[in-house]
This record gives structure tokens, C-alpha cells and sequence, in this order.
């Protein structure tokens, strides 16, 4: 297997990394190669370290990694920051006038920048072609990009690409010896999309037939909202931002009720605010979907920085018993198809879907194949005709009703007060028991249709078996190939619980190692709480980076260590918690970061 | 259409003499005269006394959270604009809980109808201060009297850019028909201030209150200046309660601005959509 090439490009905000690492992972998959990329930023808009990854690879890549094999260093700072990160033979790529050393590849980037014509913006343009000379890319493929992405501003489209050609020409004029094979490009490619999760979900919303979304902005679900609020006009759907997350659910309600597929999304400051219209969306089964992008809290927390520590809450969240569908994405490919499926189960069940994703997701690029649109739009037992003696809370055996709107003739109370059949307020005991009964079965009924047998990677039994949901997939799969005897149960539904299947495949495994992105290990209680297992071996890490396939491995080098000899015997505490991250990728945060 | 085809299986519950029974009575009867219904109407209450109306009344209806009917009744709008849509709150409900709301609604223009239940407190839940209530109004949880300073849903409204606001006085039916009437004709959004007496909890601002104090303005209002407009929604005092239409303005509402509802409703726009093209952008 091919390794993996890893590529950081680092400089301030405002000196266009986010885009020249698009650029660069663009270049490499029209070469047909895969990329994935992780972007490290503070809260602020100009000033402060930003820095991306982009790890390039032949097969397909997962998750980001702690290595870097070459250093792009648009500033001093990135070097200072990132310089104990490079192992022996790994590179640096910048200007001479920024830092000298061993590792150095220096190119007069600021000299090549200005002479193109557009002074030290182009900084990163030239970057980009000296990195394209050096890993043996093709520069038409650059050039290509810079026409497509400037389409709008043509005057600067000129410019870039002579900057370009300056930054390829300098490397092959005086760096040749140091040229590899990296971007080389293939004979045949694939085409592949490139998508982050904010991407996924909207294009997941889109092609699920989304009619009606009202969300607020908040990192990391901002960059959903732009894609929702750029397309609504050409597919005809509307995208309103809201004036708090209080309103965004309770429009979204609104907007369902009449008989629009809806959904809002929010971090977790806004989805506290949502609580109360969950419960809303619950009594009165509004179908409505809650995207929940986490980030590092409490509070406002570390708001660019990742976690998986609203679990328990989104399973918990709103007063009294309603039924709610939680269920979970691990990259953004999933999110566009888990978005598609929360929309037609929000409709089929008549009840609030909530997803969850994280920041990693949102924002981490990942290529692929095309998306595909599998599932067809099922709108569950909604009808717009005008029915005699219509009754919207009817008692049925799978607990859901004919759901019609307003405007069809129909009269009904879609009313938060318990009500009737109908909907009209009622305290009685009996009508209580029942529309309660008929709402909690809803679950049982999806449990049974709709709930897939939650996935195992690896070989069906192992010694070791992972658990784990969201954004921990990428790196647990990347380090699964080095490990055969260890196999991988990835969880994306939350509730209802797999609760039979989780216990019989943790019931066959010798060890069960959980692994989240939190400081309690909430996934394991909700496995201790379902099933009755216990887990004692968990990786903690709540330090809002990612965890890396390279912890995971230690970490499972180490329980097959402490296990042996032999196995039964008495084992240290396995429990790890990676309180600060072992990858310098971490000192990228610095206590100036701003708050959004 | 007939005032019968609005009754439903539910006896009101308010209590004898409560300003409710006329806010109700008149908006059924423009509901008769204007054919309001099940085919074309919907209805979006709060939670306080105000909000019980919807179990009395046989129109479509949405019940939300206290503070919450006017996202709700947004949502249903911007859904499906063919509706009127008509939002009964409480003055704790839209001034309180959902200020918030109150102002944005008003701000951008929905083409909605909220019709203020005004009574001067939380009622509901038996009598507290509410922004209504008049400073130094001894109330269950004022014991000592008010110190808040209140504020009227009108002069509110009009700050925050309703394009219709008006009052008028709960058991004067024949009026408040009218003005509900012009409120939902407005292409806009409208609010309009219900004086609601609450013989139970309110000794104060009882019917025979404001049939002495109250007065409608005359022809020498003009209605399309907001300078008097605004100046006559902070009137207030004996003999000086201003009734009718304060302010109108002819501005596009917000739903009139969306290109994609231009044509037909959003709920009836198509889902099936073509990706090709936009998936091409990520290749
Ligand atoms: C979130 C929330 N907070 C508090 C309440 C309790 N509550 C119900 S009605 C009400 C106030 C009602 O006042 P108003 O809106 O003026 O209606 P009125 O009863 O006077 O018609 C309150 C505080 C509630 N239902 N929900
Ligand atoms: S408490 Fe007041 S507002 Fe409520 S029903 Fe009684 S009189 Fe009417």
C-alpha cells in the first residue's frame, strides 16, 4: 500500500490557505489521486495562526495524521509553530527571507509574487505552483483551477497563473534534484468530488427534497447554512435565517405543519435553545430534522474546535417523554446520506430526527466517488386530500396517524397542550395513557422497519473490538488496517438503540476498547445503560483536536502488551485520556482566539 | 357560511365577563363575512387565556409554546402563502417571552394578522406583572407595586416596522370586525391591539374603564404619517385612549419578495431534483 503524503500550508488569516489547499487537493485528485484535509484556525477573521492538512494518497484517505512530510510556510510563525513536527526527511517550502535552514527548499515567494503583479496576495498562488514543481504535478491543472475559481473576477485570472508558472519554473530551474513523483498524474482518472460535511448535508438536504430551512449561524455549521442559502433559488426551496435558534426550530415547525420538508441546525449553545420545540415537534409529531454540528463546550468553549460531548444531551434533550430519532455521521459522505434518510424518517414517524455530526465533519474535506442518490423521497403517511371525519391523532397500531395540512379542508388542532384525536385539549386520564402510548410506540415501530444492523469492520469476531460513533471513524478504520486480529463496531443510530446487536457482537469480543471525543466517555454509558456491558478501556481526548490513527495504534499496541501473557490476566488501567494531544498540530490554538 | 360551522364540541372556559368572549365573537363574525375556513385559513395561538380560542373555534389551528406562535406562524406562511394566517397571542406571550419574535415579525414584513390579547398581566397563570402593566400596579408578583416601566404593543410595532398597527377595544364587535378585516386585507404585517378586560384579575382596566376613556380617531389622522402615528401610540390616560387604524404603509412584504414562491405555493414546488450540475462543482 502506497503511503500517504502530507502536506501543511500555514500562514496567517487573510493569506488565502483555506483556498490554496483546496486548490492543492483539487490538483490531486484531478490526477487521480484521494486527499482528506483538516484545517486548524482560531476564532478570528484577519490575523492568527491558520493551518491546513492535506494528506494525498492513492488509496483512499480517512482521517488526518500527525506527520507532515512537507511544510508550506507562509509566515515565520507556521515554522516556529510546526518545525518539531517534521520527522528526518521531511521538507520545508518557503521563502528565503523567512527562515534558512537544513530542511529548506527556498523560493523567493514575496520577490515572484510582486513581479506577476499583485503583490504579496499572490503569496500563496506562487506557493502553490513551486509545490506543483515539486511533487511532479502538472501545471495546466493549476492553471485550469484558477480560471474556474476566478470566473467571476477575470482580470485576476492572468495574474495568478503567471504567479503560478513563476513559483513551477523556479523549483524546475533550480531545485530538479529535489522533484518527486507525488502528483504525478495517472493514466486513468475517476473523476472524484471533493466535500466537506457542510457540503454533504446540503447537497443531502437538497436532493432529499428539502423545502424549508431557518438556521442561525454558528460554527461549525455556518458553511451548511451558505450552501442552503446560495442554491435556494435554482432548486426552489427557501433558506431564512432566523433571528435566534429559538425561532429557527419553531419556524421550521411552522413551515412543517403546513406541509414543507424542514429542518434547522445549529451548534450546541443554539440546540439549548431548541429544547423546547423539540418537545414541541414531539406532542404534536411535527416532523421536523435538527442537524446538531458539535463543537468543544461548555458554553462558547473553544467554537473552531471539535468534540463529541452532546450525545447524552441530544438523546435527552426536551422535557418529558416524546419520541426522538438521534442518529450519527462519521464524515461527510454519510452525512449527505444520513441527512437524506432523517428527512423521510422525520416524515414517516411524524417526530423530530436529530443528526449528529461534529466540526471535524463539517469542515474536513474528503474526496469520493460521486454521490449517489439512492433513496426516493417518502413522505410517510402525509395526504393532501380532503378526508371525512379527519382525525390527526387517530390511534393506530404503529402509533402513526394520517398527517394532512392546513388549507385542505380538514379540520384539527395541531396543539402542545395533550389533546385528542383530533387534537382538542384534554387532561383526561384515559386520552393521556393513550395518545402517549400511541406516541412512544412510534420508536418501536421504526426500530423494527427502519433500523439497520449497526456495521462491523474488520473480521466478524476479533480479540479487540472497538466501539465508537461520529468522526472517530476515519482514524479507527485507518488504523485497523495495521491490526487484522482487531475489528471496528461503528454505531450511527442512537435512538432507537441497537441495544440486541451491540450486546451479542461486545459479548463475543476477548476486549472492547471505546474511543470519543469527550471527557466522560458518553457513547460507553449509553452502551452500559442499553446493554448492561461495561467498558473499562476507553480513549478520551477532549482537547477539541482529532483523535489520530497514530494514538489509536499505541494505544492498541499497548492493551495487546498489557494482555499478554496471558490473556484473563491482571491488566493496568488501560483508560487513556489524551488531555493534550501528542501532535504539535495542537499548539496551532493560542489563548488570542477571538470568540464567534 | 354560517356562525355555526365555527363551533366546536368545547364550552369556553373563560370566565363570565372576560374580554375574550368579544375579541371571539368579532372574529368569528368576519370569519363568516369573509369566508374564513378549513380550505383557506389557519390559525396560530400562544399559551396563556388567549390561546384557548383555537379549542372554541373550528379552524385549522396551531397551538404553540408560550412566546413561540409567531416563528410558528411564519414557518406556516412562508410554507404556504396562500393562507391567512392569524396569530392570537397574549401581551405576556408576544411582549415577554416572545419579544424577540415581536419585533423581527414586525421588522421584516410578513404577511401575517397578530391580533394582541391585552389585558395588562400574565392571566393565565393567575395575575402577575406583565410589560403592559402599568408602573406601580400592585400584581402577585409585585406585591409592593410595579417598577417596571410598560411599554404599548403599538408604539412597539410601529418602532419595529409593522406596516399595519391598530387597536381597538374588545367589546366593541362591529369595529374590532372591521379593523381584523383590514388587517388581513393589509399586504403586510399587522398588529392589532386588542383591549381585553380581565374582570377576574384586573380591576383596573375593566369594561367600564375603557368605555369612558377610550376615543377613535377622527379623519384628521393621518394614518400614513408615522411621526403622528407614533406620537399618538404613546398616548394614553383618562379620556385619552386612541382607538382605530394608527399607522398603515403600502412596502412589498417579505413573501411578496421571494422569487421562489412568485408562481405557486412552496408546499406545492417540486422535490425531484437534477444534481448533475451542481455535483459537478466539487469535482
Ligand atoms: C416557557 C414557559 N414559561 C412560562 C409558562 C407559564 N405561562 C403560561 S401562560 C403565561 C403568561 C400568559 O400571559 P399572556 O401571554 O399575557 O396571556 P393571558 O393569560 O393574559 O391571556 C405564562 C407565564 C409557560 N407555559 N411556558
Ligand atoms: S383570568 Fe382573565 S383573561 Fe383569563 S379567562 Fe379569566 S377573565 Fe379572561
Amino acid at each position: 500500500m502506497a503511503e500517504k503524503y502530507s502536506i501543511k500550508i500555514g500562514g496567517s488569516a487573510g493569506q488565502g490557505i483555506k483556498s490554496a489547499g483546496l486548490m492543492l487537493s483539487k490538483i490531486a485528485t484531478r490526477s487521480g489521486l484521494n486527499i482528506y484535509t483538516y484545517t486548524e484556525y482560531p476564532s478570528l477573521i484577519r490575523g492568527g495562526h491558520n493551518v491546513m492538512q492535506i494528506l494525498i494518497s492513492p488509496e483512499e484517505v480517512l482521517a488526518p495524521s500527525i506527520k507532515t512530510d512537507l511544510l508550506i510556510a507562509l509566515n515565520k510563525e507556521t515554522i516556529d509553530l510546526h518545525l518539531n513536527e517534521l520527522h528526518d526527511q521531511a521538507i520545508i517550502l518557503c521563502d528565503g527571507e523567512v527562515f534558512q535552514g537544513e530542511k529548506v527548499i527556498s523560493a523567493p515567494l514575496s520577490k515572484l509574487a510582486n513581479e506577476a503583479g499583485g503583490g504579496e496576495l499572490l503569496i500563496n498562488t506562487v506557493a502553490l505552483g513551486a509545490t506543483v514543481g515539486l511533487l511532479g504535478g502538472d501545471l495546466e491543472i493549476l492553471k485550469n483551477l484558477i480560471t474556474e475559481s476566478f470566473s467571476v473576477k477575470p482580470e485576476i485570472v492572468e495574474v495568478n497563473k503567471v504567479a503560478a508558472k513563476s513559483g513551477y519554473d523556479f523549483i524546475v530551474q533550480n531545485h530538479a534534484d529535489k522533484i518527486t513523483q507525488t502528483l504525478k498524474k495517472a493514466e486513468n482518472i475517476a473523476p472524484k468530488m471533493i466535500i466537506n460535511g457542510n457540503d454533504g448535508m446540503a447537497l443531502g438536504a437538497i436532493a432529499g427534497g428539502l423545502q424549508f430551512a431557518s438556521i442561525y449561524p454558528m460554527t461549525p455549521i455556518t458553511g451548511l447554512l451558505h450552501n442552503l442559502a446560495l442554491y435556494q433559488e435554482q432548486f426552489g426551496y427557501i433558506y431564512k435565517q432566523p433571528e435566534d435558534e429559538i425561532s429557527a426550530i419553531n419556524m421550521a415547525i411552522g413551515a412543517s405543519v403546513a406541509g414543507a420538508r424542514a429542518l434547522t441546525a445549529t451548534s450546541g449553545g443554539g440546540f439549548c435553545l431548541m429544547t423546547e420545540g423539540l418537545g414541541l415537534a414531539g406532542i404534536t409529531e411535527t416532523p421536523v430534522v435538527v442537524i446538531l454540528g458539535m463543537r468543544a463546550g461548555p458554553s462558547t468553549g473553544m467554537p473552531t474546535w471539535s468534540e463529541n460531548g452532546d450525545l447524552q444531551f441530544a438523546l435527552h434533550a426536551g422535557h418529558g417523554d416524546f419520541p426522538k430519532i438521534v442518529l450519527s455521521a462519521g464524515d461527510s459522505r454519510e452525512a449527505f446520506d444520513l441527512v437524506k434518510d432523517a428527512l423521510n424518517l422525520a416524515d414517516k414517524y411524524q417526530t423530530p430526527v436529530i443528526l449528529l455530526v461534529d466540526k471535524n465533519i463539517c469542515e474536513n474535506d474528503q474526496s469520493f466517488h460521486p454521490l449517489e442518490i439512492s433513496s426516493q423521497i417518502d413522505r410517510g403517511k402525509l395526504s393532501l386530500e380532503t378526508i371525512p371525519d379527519y382525525q390527526r391523532y387517530a390511534l393506530s397500531d404503529d402509533g402513526i396517524s394520517k398527517r394532512s395540512v392546513p388549507g385542505k379542508g380538514n379540520f384539527f388542532i395541531v396543539n402542545s397542550d395533550e389533546h385528542d384525536e383530533i387534537g382538542f385539549s384534554s387532561e383526561e386520564i384515559e386520552n393521556r395513557n393513550s395518545q402517549m402510548k400511541k406516541r412512544m410506540s412510534k420508536l418501536q415501530t421504526c426500530a423494527k422497519n427502519d433500523m439497520p444492523h449497526p456495521q462491523i469492520f474488520g473480521p466478524q469476531k476479533a480479540d479487540l473490538t472497538i466501539v465508537s460513533n461520529g468522526s472517530t471513524k476515519g482514524a479507527i478504520l485507518e488504523s485497523l488496517k495495521k491490526f487484522p486480529n482487531v475489528n471496528f463496531l461503528y454505531l450511527t443510530w442512537l435512538n432507537p438503540f441497537p441495544a440486541d446487536a451491540v450486546r451479542n457482537i461486545l459479548a463475543e469480543s476477548k476486549y472492547i476498547l471505546d474511543i470519543e471525543n469527550n471527557f466522560l466517555g458518553q457513547l460507553a454509558d449509553l452502551i452500559r445503560e442499553k446493554t448492561g456491558i461495561e467498558i473499562m478501556d476507553k480513549i478520551l481526548k477532549y482537547d477539541g483536536r482529532p483523535i489520530f490513527p497514530e494514538e489509536i495504534e499505541d494505544k492498541i499496541r499497548s492493551i495487546v502488551i498489557a494482555s499478554d501473557p496471558p490473556a484473563g490476566g491482571e491488566r493496568g488501567n488501560l483508560n487513556t485520556e489524551i488531555a493534550s494531544s501528542p501532535s504539535t498540530i495542537a499548539q496551532g490554538s493560542r489563548n488570542d482566539g477571538g470568540q464567534i | 357560511m354560517k356562525l355555526e360551522d365555527l363551533t366546536t364540541k368545547c364550552k369556553s372556559t373563560w370566565c363570565p365577563g372576560c374580554g375574550n368572549f368579544g375579541l371571539w365573537g368579532a372574529f368569528k363574525n368576519a370569519a363568516v363575512s369573509q369566508n374564513w375556513d378549513n380550505t383557506n385559513t389557519c390559525l396560530v395561538a400562544g399559551i396563556g387565556c388567549h390561546g384557548h380560542i383555537l379549542n372554541f373555534t373550528k379552524i385549522t389551528s396551531v397551538e404553540g409554546l408560550h412566546g413561540r406562535a409567531i416563528p410558528v406562524a411564519t414557518g406556516i406562511k412562508l410554507a404556504n402563502n396562500k393562507l391567512n394566517v392569524f396569530v392570537f397571542t397574549g401581551d405576556g406571550d408576544c411582549l415577554a417571552e416572545g419579544g424577540n419574535h415581536f419585533i423581527h415579525a414586525c421588522r421584516r414584513n410578513h404577511n401575517l394578522t397578530i391580533i394582541v390579547h391585552n389585558n395588562a398581566l400574565f392571566s393565565l397563570t393567575t395575575g402577575q406583572t406583565c410589560p403592559t402593566t402599568p408602573l406601580g400596579e400592585k400584581t402577585k408578583s409585585t406585591p409592593s407595586g410595579n417598577l417596571d416601566y410598560p411599554i404599548h404593543p403599538v408604539t412597539l410595532a410601529i418602532a419595529s416596522g409593522a406596516t399595519f398597527v391598530a387597536r381597538a377595544f374588545a367589546s366593541d364587535l362591529p369595529k374590532l370586525q372591521e379593523i381584523i378585516i383590514a388587517a388581513n386585507a393589509h399586504d403586510g404585517l399587522s398588529v392589532v391591539d386588542v383591549l381585553q378586560p380581565c374582570p377576574t384579575l384586573n380591576k383596573d382596566y375593566t369594561n367600564q374603564f375603557f368605555r369612558e376613556n377610550c376615543y377613535q380617531l377622527g379623519p384628521d389622522h393621518d394614518v400614513k404619517n408615522k411621526v403622528q402615528a407614533f406620537a399618538k401610540s404613546l398616548e394614553w390616560g383618562l379620556k385619552q385612549i386612541p382607538l382605530g387604524i394608527l399607522y398603515q404603509e403600502e412596502k412589498p412584504s417579505y413573501e411578496s419578495a421571494i422569487i421562489q414562491i412568485k408562481e405557486k405555493p412552496l408546499i406545492e414546488s417540486s422535490t425531484n431534483r437534477n444534481m448533475e450540475e451542481l455535483f459537478k462543482k466539487y469535482v
